[in-house]
């Protein structure tokens, strides 16, 4: 039935329906009005919001107390967002639409912080360098996800693997008291999940999603079984060595930005380096096109001789190293220790970060960053004594999740095969 | 006739095909061995692989496989048969017990020496309604993996009309907990069917996300709103009416109750709707070929939107027969992972109604067995999940099994479940 109406669909990403820049324009008018109604209009004008600017574990690059009238400031926002709104229903942002409604969103986010700490004092660098800590495993996540979905395969076990990985760099990490093999550890079990994903998804042909959750259940009951039976048993076996925070020279002494980014321990630095790792090889490199293509278009990248299969394989295996870190850092990088069920669904919305960023490296960092600012706000506002139960702003990240699968699915600019197993004829 | 005509012929001849929905399989009916040859197989298989985990994880073994192999081996039999022994009294029963217990005909004697066996039918009852709830979705095409949040949900609003409301007999109060759980796990089907429908966000992370978003909402209902009067902020419901449960037929400790019978009565109405029902051919028409539907005029948007509200209730109604039936009040350790563990169940069922019944009966019997294994011999009940990990990844993909058995391959391809890319296409 395949071959009835088979198209090859010529997709241009500058292009937005008109439809979604109908409902975009409306959504982001809305967060504007939002601002103003919730936020703005319920402060008393003479009010002020004192951001505080020490993030911790450096004393270099700190700023002055930074202080807003609260009820101005959020009139701003709610005006740039109407604008932005406005705009984007008239003539509309083109390539630039989703980057628009993240910066609605950001501003809504922002306000809502203001709104909080209306009259009092809030830690924002601290905040900030907090938020980029738990944008890393979203992030890295999301990373993962774009190496196996570029290549053609659907990869929902980056949670198992994620779980499967932060177990074995607890465990190892302990037994050698070595972070670094550790870390390695970690990978290796990710990356013996990733084939086994492979295998059952290119080989065996089994659904991919069917297959991913065969490797979560296994790795949520396989992490729980160790850890009951070893782990909490004897105490050692959970106590590996962490990842220390190291400025980095020069750049940690930047203003603002350089305690927030350079003054952290080595994932986020990873997060960075496969970055840039990512965007050039897929973009700029052969290998990189060939993977695309293989996602894309697998029977035309064979006609050109490029080994399907082959590619697949590496590309899961790929993204098993990548999720890999992405565990490790919760043992290595952020708790030191390892508890059941602590990745806590991250993978899942490292999923969402790569849809959000449209399966471009980028992309998936900013929506990274944006989930982990969510994660930071909660911890955040407990401390501000907030009226809004602690339970409440644990669903936001989930929330956001939600609301960014809703709105965002760009119209076909999934790789094109993805999910589908390749059968040469 | 010209060639475009005859095109075009052949395209009617093509679509005419498409449109008419499968015939019901007439075929001659498979053997009962040979349906259920894979599912034993993977189900024998998966103990193996647990024996062998018990195994390699008993430090006894390996001190013993230190003095000499034989030993080892010896050790390594004797551990896994007191293990699978523990599993098989705690599920069943002492055979030699029940044996005794009949012949003197003492009925107190033969309930107690009868409980393990009752107590797995009491673990079933719960897989029994989640099984079907994600058969329902794979039968329509949907992955429903969000059953935990619904079954919390459900739980949660069969509780409050449990204890909220006094003053009702029997007979209506009863059913209105039962009905209200069904629609508290139905409405939280809906909102990802709906997203799904309306604007693509895929369901298998939607339904992942409310998942998270359950189980914050109910620990925040149950240290607020919902929480029992002196327990001093701890998350737990007041204990439910009298008049809000369902009978268990034997005194305590006996938990053998009627929420089994409903159960049974709910698997045969499901059986019937989907297989004799109009509704049921159009959902699974739209869940076997999607384009088929299309063609044919049937509404996706509505059969996706029915067939997430049958899953979340059924869902729901696992919760609020566990609350008012043996739980009597909410917690926070309801579920030991039932929304998972229940598409394993789909799948080794093969979606049928009687096929989950059958798969219910063993995972309950697993896991009550398990229960007392880890008493006896210290394994953790976890190791059920791997178990049935192993097993879901052999049914999926039955290659393997026939591959480690030497079984033949079926002339005709079992007919696979459609599901959908994350554009929802």
């Amino acid at each position: 039935m395949a071959t009835l109406t088979q198209t090859i669909k010529h997709r241009r990403i500058s292009e937005v329906s008109p439809a979604r820049r109908l409902f975009m324009g409306i959504v982001e008018l809305i967060i504007g009005i939002l601002i103003y109604v919730l936020f703005a209009a319920r402060l008393a004008p003479e009010l002020l919001t004192t951001f505080n600017m020490t993030p911790g574990g450096i004393d270099v690059g700190q700023l002055a107390d930074w202080v807003v009238p609260s009820r101005l400031t959020l009139t701003i926002f709610a005006i740039v967002c109407v604008g932005i709104g406005a705009y984007q229903i008239v003539k509309g942002f083109g390539r630039a639409t989703n980057g628009m409604v993240g910066l609605c969103g950001l501003l809504l986010i922002f306000g809502f912080l203001i709104w909080q700490a209306s009259g009092k004092t809030l830690n924002l660098s601290g905040m900030l360098s907090s938020a980029v800590l738990l944008a890393v495993p979203i992030t890295l996540a999301a990373f993962a996800g774009i190496l196996a979905e570029r290549s053609g395969t659907i990869n929902i076990a980056i949670e198992g693997m994620m779980l499967m990985s932060c177990m074995f760099a607890a465990l190892i990490g302990s037994l050698t008291k070595s972070a670094v093999l550790g870390l390695l550890g970690g990978v290796l079990s990710a990356v013996a999940l990733a084939m086994l994903h492979a295998v059952l998804c290119i080989k065996y042909k089994i659904n991919q999603v069917v297959s991913g959750t065969v490797i979560n259940i296994f790795s949520a009951g396989m992490t729980a079984f160790i850890s009951q039976k070893f782990l909490q048993k004897y105490q050692t076996l959970n106590n590996p060595p962490m990842f220390t925070r190291i400025p980095v020279p020069l750049l940690s002494r930047i203003p603002f930005i350089g305690p927030i980014l350079f003054n952290q321990n080595v994932f986020v630095y990873m997060m960075f380096l496969i970055l840039i790792i990512l965007q050039v090889a897929l973009f700029s490199t052969r290998w990189g096109l060939r993977l695309r293509s293989v996602g894309e278009h697998p029977k035309a990248a064979d006609t050109l001789g490029i080994d399907v299969i082959r590619t697949r394989y590496v590309g899961m295996l790929l993204s098993g190293v990548v999720a890999g870190i992405a565990g490790a850092f919760f043992t290595l990088g952020s708790v030191g220790r390892f508890d059941e069920g602590m990745t806590a669904g991250k993978g899942f919305i490292g999923l969402a970060a790569m849809i959000f960023g449209n399966w471009y490296p980028f992309g998936a960092l900013g929506a990274g960053l944006l989930f982990g600012f969510a994660d930071a706000i909660g911890s955040k506002l407990s401390l501000l004594g907030s009226a809004i139960p602690p339970q409440f702003m644990g669903m936001a990240p989930y929330l956001i999740t939600m609301i960014v699968l809703a709105g965002f699915i760009g119209k076909g600019q999934a790789p094109a095969a993805e999910g589908k197993p390749y059968e040469k004829e | 006739m010209s060639e475009a005509q005859a095109e075009k012929k052949d395209l009617g001849q093509a679509i005419l095909k498409e449109i008419v929905p499968p015939p019901e399989e007439e075929a001659p009916r498979k053997s009962f061995w040979k349906s259920i040859s894979i599912p034993a197989l993977a189900i024998l298989t998966g103990l193996l692989i647990g024996a062998v985990m018990i195994a390699a994880t008993s430090s006894t073994v390996w001190a013993a496989f230190g003095q000499s192999i034989w030993k080892g081996f010896g050790r390594a039999f004797a551990e896994i048969g007191a293990a699978y022994q523990a599993l098989f009294t705690g599920a069943i029963g002492d055979p030699v017990r029940i044996v005794r217990a009949l012949g003197s005909g003492d009925a107190r004697e033969i309930r107690s020496a009868l409980n393990p066996f009752l107590e797995s039918l009491v673990q079933t009852t719960p897989y029994i309604f989640t099984g079907l709830a994600v058969a329902v979705g794979f039968r329509s095409g949907l992955f429903n993996i969000g059953v935990e949040g619904q079954l919390f949900i459900g739980a949660a609003a069969a509780t409050y009309v449990g204890y909220a409301i006094t003053g009702l007999p029997g007979f209506i109060h009863m059913p209105l907990a039962l009905l209200a759980g069904a629609l508290g796990g139905a409405f939280w089907a809906f909102i990802p069917g709906l997203l799904k429908a309306k604007t693509g966000g895929h369901e298998v992370i939607n339904t992942i996300m409310m998942n998270w978003i359950a189980f914050r909402l109910t620990e925040w209902l149950l240290s607020g709103p919902m929480t029992r009067p002196g327990s001093g902020g701890m998350p737990l419901s007041p204990l439910i009416q009298k008049s809000a449960e369902i009978p268990q037929f034997f005194q305590a400790p006996i938990r053998f109750h009627l929420g089994f019978f409903i159960a049974l009565a709910v698997a045969w109405f499901i059986n019937w709707f989907l297989f004799k029902t109009t509704w049921g051919l159009d959902l699974r028409t739209v869940g076997t070929n999607p384009r088929a539907a299309k063609y044919a005029g049937l509404s996706t948007t509505k059969s996706i939107i029915t067939a997430m509200i049958i899953s979340g209730a059924l869902a729901g109604t696992a919760g609020a027969v566990q609350i008012l039936a043996v739980n009597r009040s909410m917690a926070l350790g309801l579920s030991s992972g039932y929304g998972f563990d229940s598409i394993a169940l789909a799948l080794i069922g093969n979606n049928t109604p009687l096929g989950i019944v059958l798969a219910s009966l063993l995972f309950g019997t697993l896991r009550n067995g398990a229960t007392r294994m880890m008493v006896v011999s210290a394994i953790p009940i976890d190791i059920v999940d791997v178990i049935q990990a192993i097993i879901l990844m052999f049914v999926a993909a039955p290659a393997i099994i026939r591959a480690m058995y030497h079984l033949k391959k079926p002339k005709k391809e079992e007919a696979t479940i459609f599901l959908s890319g994350w554009g929802g296409k």
